[in-house]
């Protein structure tokens, strides 16, 4: 499968395995990582975003890609909307169901609410399936919700809401205990200790999972869980635009069947966006481990009816998206193959970095080796390093890898690749959204009645996202919009409902002299051949 | 110059190159997927997909991101198969072989043909993993199943009209929930955070100065 090119420095990579494995290569200084993430990292790219004209985060940077649907036009014209013909009337409308949302259904249903999730595509089709590594929590005696915040705080570059990343490490093992009870599994020991290992940057093994199949694992338990509540799931049904009432507060949604094209009216007490990520806007031309779904929808929604957006600037390229085969290049090689004692290695062999850096460190180091120092293995899509999989068997022994990464060993050897006995080429792949909607801690927007959970939210984990810690704000902060979405809603009577805001939005456009021939939310990314 | 090869798309043929998967074939082709894509990658089911090589007698079934073109490739896309989900409160239920002559009765008219296994995207077991459940061993039955990704082509090709992911689903929650080990350490740490044992400390933490949890951070002591 590998060219011949490939071949020659995967013997090097082969020879100096043993010597390698044991090596414990240094890890950098702050001073190092700062100076690395400079040159290197893609958000330090000036050219590839731009300022924002109008909205609450007029004058502040995002990637061009979002600029322009935050600053394109609405997919309606609001004086052709009928919205007293109301086709859903509900406690709390959920819009996206992946992880959050499924989470904030349930905890709805549990206090009594009438809750409703509407999605794009089908419940579970979101990053949360996608999500194989693992989970965190400090769930272990020698570590502590404090150590936890510690590692998420510094890994985040001290960028993370203080109330938001508290509630993240306290509620973490009752977000496992509650995944337990629902009967999702967990890699345990026999006598029922959980069996968890590093990410990058964690200081004390937390990571949970359940083999590389873990989000999947908590997905389609989440949505079986919705299945068995009877919760109203409408699929293939986007929300187009967010509905307020006449006292500004959410109040609805405007919906498009995705394939018949009709617009429906869901009017709502409160409103939950969980529509997660962006990976398939491609920024600068990344390819992305997201899934088909992840365009920002939310975070358009919601600015355009006036939430405000945090860190929107700062996106996390995955450090190793497959490079090879084509077919898979930048589909997610989850970091627990480093955790499980994978290394990243050079086209001359060399181990060139700690395999355990954070994301965005470890990314901007492949880069650079791929880059400047020239040290990267050609591709036919650019270049990648090696990941040393065979290192896991010579350190965890054979078996290790069928049994911990199944998922790896699969994705490989559908193109005759046998991870066990072979390394791996990758290179960073634009893997999550770092900031999105501004919450407090009660997952409320700026706008009132608007309640944001999942990937969708900016603040939980600063300006870079540790492995793990994904899986876990989709748990904890769903539930915490859930149950205080249900809780909002039973003081709120709605009042007439309004699309002005979208109207304004269109003035204050026209205002600033943007004219777009756009029109957002996305929706679905086009892949279709260019004739 | 890349190789092309003829396909078959519902019937039609299009000229695609060999390298691409059929998803990708699809969108070459003109397509703009709705239904029958989800994560691209292997892991949601959304593409399950039966296909058949010119002049073979087998129709073979596979996931529409994860397997390449052929020449002469007749592709028909399943992307919504109704499978059976019974509803049940997980709380009630209790891991006996009662639940499963209750809930999925079906599984006992298996004729053993072997379909479900032959046809299985994940090149899973699946007709052993029915065998389990039917015997109410579902610890087995969800290590068995596990890598299932419930596309649901094996229920496509089921004589006895069972919906193996949704047995298996049960089968993994039941041994999750009730038969899998308590993790007496989380228990534990759920208790001491309710108590407030780590409320204190924290709330020092969140009102370090910037420099103070920079320090912290550089000079943490990392588990080996």
């Amino acid at each position: 499968m590998y060219t011949k090119e490939m071949l020659e420095s995967m013997k090097k990579v082969e020879a100096n395995r043993e010597a390698n494995a044991v090596l414990e290569p240094r890890r950098m200084t702050a001073e190092e990582k700062d100076t690395l993430l400079k040159t290197y990292h893609p958000d330090y790219r000036q050219e590839e975003f731009d300022v924002l004209a109008i909205g609450p985060n007029k004058g502040e940077k995002v990637p061009k890609e979002l600029a322009a649907l935050l600053q394109a036009n609405s997919r309606i014209q609001p004086d052709q909307i009928d919205l007293s013909h109301v086709d859903y009337d509900v406690d709390v409308l959920i819009i996206g169901g992946g992880g959050a949302g499924a989470s904030a259904a349930i905890e709805a249903d549990n206090a009594g609410a009438k809750a409703m999730i509407v999605t794009k595509l089908r419940i579970g089709d979101a990053n949360t399936m996608m999500a194989e590594g693992g989970i965190q929590a400090a769930d272990k005696p020698n570590d502590s919700p404090a150590v936890h915040y510690l590692d998420a705080f510094g890994g985040g570059h001290f960028a993370a809401k203080p109330e938001l990343l508290y509630k993240l490490v306290t509620e973490a093992p009752e977000a496992i205990q509650w995944l337990n009870d629902l009967g999702v599994e967990f890699d345990k020991a026999p006598d029922g200790t959980m069996i968890t290992t590093h990410g990058g940057g964690t200081s004390r093994k937390r990571m949970h999972a359940a083999k590389d199949y873990s989000g999947a694992e908590i997905m389609r338990t989440l949505r079986d869980e919705v299945l068995n509540r009877e919760i109203p799931v409408v699929d293939f049904t986007a929300a187009i635009e967010l509905i307020l009432d006449e006292n500004g507060k959410a109040a609805g949604a405007v919906l498009l069947n995705m394939e018949t094209q009709e617009i429906l009216i869901a009017r709502a007490k409160t409103v939950v966006i969980a529509t997660g990520g962006a990976g398939r806007l491609h920024y600068q031309g990344f390819p992305t481990s997201n899934h088909y779904g992840a365009t920002a929808d939310g975070l358009v929604l919601a600015y355009r009816a006036g939430a405000k957006l945090l860190y929107p600037d700062t996106l996390q390229y995955h450090p190793t998206g497959a490079a090879y085969p084509e077919q898979i290049f930048g589909a997610l090689v989850t970091e627990k193959v480093r955790s499980l004692g994978a290394k990243l290695i050079n086209v001359d062999g060399e181990v060139f970095m700690h395999p355990l850096e954070t994301r965005d460190v470890s990314a901007a180091s492949i880069i650079r080796e791929c880059s400047d120092r020239g040290k990267g293995v050609a591709t036919p899509e650019g270049t990648g390093v090696w990941l040393d999989t065979p290192m896991i068997e010579l350190k965890g022994g054979e078996g290790t890898i069928e049994k911990r990464i199944p998922a790896m060993m699969r994705m490989f050897a559908k193109y005759d690749i046998d991870i066990r006995k072979e390394p791996i080429l990758v290179y960073p792949t634009l893997h999550y959204q770092n900031g999105g909607i501004d919450i407090s801690s009660n997952g409320q927007s700026s706008i009132e009645n608007l309640f944001v959970a999942g990937e969708a939210v900016g603040g939980i984990h600063g300006r870079n996202r540790l492995m793990g810690n994904s899986l876990l704000d989709i748990i904890v902060f769903g539930r915490n919009a859930g149950r205080n979405a249900s809780a909002k809603a039973k003081e709120t009577t709605v009042g007439a409902l309004t699309l002005a805001h979208v109207d304004a939005y269109a003035k204050e456009m026209k205002e600033a002299g943007i004219t777009s021939d756009m029109v957002s939310p996305k929706l679905l990314p086009d892949y279709r051949r260019n004739k | 110059m890349e190789t092309m090869v003829h396909i078959f798309l519902m019937g039609k043929q299009y000229e695609v190159p060999s390298n691409l998967t059929i998803m990708k074939a699809m969108e070459y082709a003109g397509y703009q997927l709705i239904r029958g894509c989800g994560c691209r990658n292997g892991f949601c089911g959304a593409c399950a997909t039966i296909y058949r090589i010119k002049g073979d007698r087998e129709l073979k079934a596979c996931l529409a991101c994860q397997t390449k073109v052929e020449d002469n490739m007749y592709v028909a896309t399943l992307p919504f198969f109704p499978l059976v989900k019974q509803v049940y409160d997980i709380e009630k239920v209790s891991p006996t072989q009662q639940i499963m002559m209750q809930l999925y009765p079906e599984i006992y008219a298996c004729i053993g043909c072997n379909a479900c296994t032959k046809s299985c995207t994940q090149d899973l077991n699946v007709m052993q993993y029915i065998a389990y459940a039917q015997r109410g061993d579902f610890e087995k039955c969800a290590e068995e199943s596990f890598d299932c990704v419930m596309c649901g082509v094996c229920s496509s090709r089921c004589p006895a009209g069972i919906s193996h992911p949704q047995v298996a689903m049960l089968a993994r929650r039941l041994n999750g929930k009730y038969l899998a080990p308590k993790s007496e350490h989380l228990e534990n740490r759920v208790r001491e955070i309710k108590n407030g044992d780590f409320k204190e400390l924290l709330e020092g933490l969140m009102q370090k100065p910037l420099e103070e949890m920079q320090e912290l951070y550089n000079h943490r002591d990392i588990e080996k």
